[in-house]
């Protein structure tokens, strides 16, 4: 694991109301990677209870502009809050602030590890440079990037020279 | 909340260049030289895409005729569209493609970097987003032309080729704004890294802001738009 994880800012103060809305929402998994939940990559922002209707508003914000999970989580969102016996679910989107891979928590962090994923580093600049990335597998530094796009928006494809497996790599964004 | 509203072509010249810039790129899917190329070119295209659209979503509220991203995107003819006349050029070659990237990721980068900062808080947000993902964009095809323009003679022949064909369009880029200076200065670092001669300034053709438009446009808008007009209103 590499030692600079600092997880999300915090969670937001969730009302007692809400609490239940948000637990349903939070274990909502990504539908590209199936390994870690919504919540620890950060993408769950806020819920709320409106007092007088009882409509739940939950908000979430896109990794990439274009992420196609974006729907599909959406609708898993809902169904997830629906299911913990909110009947009126609203899923709102939030742009601001920009998600970053900063944002992924500790617990996502080790959970894309165990599944194959070498984890992001740091963010710095605009874009983040990824210095050394370790193998997910063996651990060894020695790897090396083969395509700078993956499998989806946010990964990139290496392999590591020490085990010679190909692995995925959450790219710093 | 004192956030401005940016004045609709505004919107849609944004919104337009993503949009014919994806569907430009979504065209090398399966053509791209190697099999992580078409990868990376679905990927650059589905980030155009993201952006288009937010931001076409945007301008279809601010239009305010009831319409939204799909009905800017696939019912507008030709001289609605206020797209930069460089995004919908053909690509004859990948080095035109790779030409094209270079000079529109590094436009759009700086674009997207003041945008962040606009009075317009909704487009803000979307440029804070857009400007992380064309800088990835500028670093993938700067490494392309590098390795195209500083490869073999014939990769050399193309890439300076493309490079000559596109550099008019480039002018139209800055049309009311003053990032010319800070786009050169990232692109003409890469052409001479590239070993590749910068242009010289000259014929500058443009009209791409107000809907004058190249003869390929309407091809592109055929291809693009004939799903959503053979079957109008049609759901998954």
């Amino acid at each position: 694991m590499t030692g600079h994880a600092t997880g999300p800012a915090s969670r937001p103060a969730v009302s007692a109301a809400a609490k239940p809305a948000w637990d349903a929402a939070a274990s909502v998994v990504d539908p590209e990677i199936r390994a870690v939940t919504i919540e620890e990559l950060g993408i769950l922002r806020d819920v709320t209870v409106d007092p007088d209707t009882g409509r739940v508003t939950v908000t979430i914000t896109p990794t990439y502009s274009g992420c196609p999970a974006l729907d599909v989580i959406r609708d898993e969102v809902a169904r997830a809050v629906r299911d913990a016996g909110y009947d009126d679910v609203v899923v709102a989107t939030s742009l601001a602030p920009a998600w970053s891979t900063d944002m992924i928590s500790s617990s996502g962090r080790e959970k894309l590890a165990a599944a194959g994923i070498a984890p992001p580093g740091p963010v710095r600049g605009p874009v983040g440079l990824t210095l050394r990335v370790r193998c997910p597998r063996c651990g060894s530094p020695e790897t090396e990037q083969v395509s700078r796009f993956g499998s989806t928006a946010c990964k990139a494809l290496w392999r590591c020279r020490a085990c010679t497996e190909p692995f995925e790599h959450l790219k710093a964004y | 909340m004192s956030s401005t509203t940016t004045p609709l072509d505004e919107l849609l010249a944004i919104g337009d260049d993503a949009l014919i810039a994806a569907q430009r790129l979504a065209q090398w899917c399966s053509r791209a030289p190697e099999m992580e190329e078409d990868v990376a070119l679905a990927n650059i295209a589905l980030d155009q895409l993201g952006v288009a659209r937010l931001v076409l979503s945007y301008a279809a509220e601010v239009e305010g005729a009831g319409g939204d991203e799909d009905t800017l995107a696939y019912l507008r003819d030709d001289r609605q569209f206020r797209n930069c006349l460089l995004v919908e050029l053909p690509e004859p070659d990948f080095a035109f493609a790779m030409a094209k990237l270079l000079f529109l990721s590094a436009f759009q980068r700086l674009r997207y970097e003041a945008l962040a900062t606009s009075a317009d808080e909704r487009l803000a947000a979307i440029a804070a987003k857009a400007v992380k993902e064309s800088a990835y964009h500028l670093d993938h095809a700067t490494m392309w032309t590098l390795r195209l323009g500083d490869g073999t003679e014939e990769s050399h022949r193309r890439m300076q080729n493309a490079v000559d064909e596109l550099w008019p369009y480039t002018h139209e880029l800055f049309e009311g704004n003053e990032l010319r200076p800070a786009w050169l200065s990232i692109v003409e670092a890469v052409l001479a890294e590239a070993t590749l001669t910068r242009p010289t300034d000259g014929w500058a053709p443009s009209g791409g802001r107000v809907g004058l438009h190249t003869e390929h446009l309407s091809y592109l808008l055929a291809e693009m738009q004939v799903v959503h007009r053979a079957h109008p209103g049609a759901r998954w």
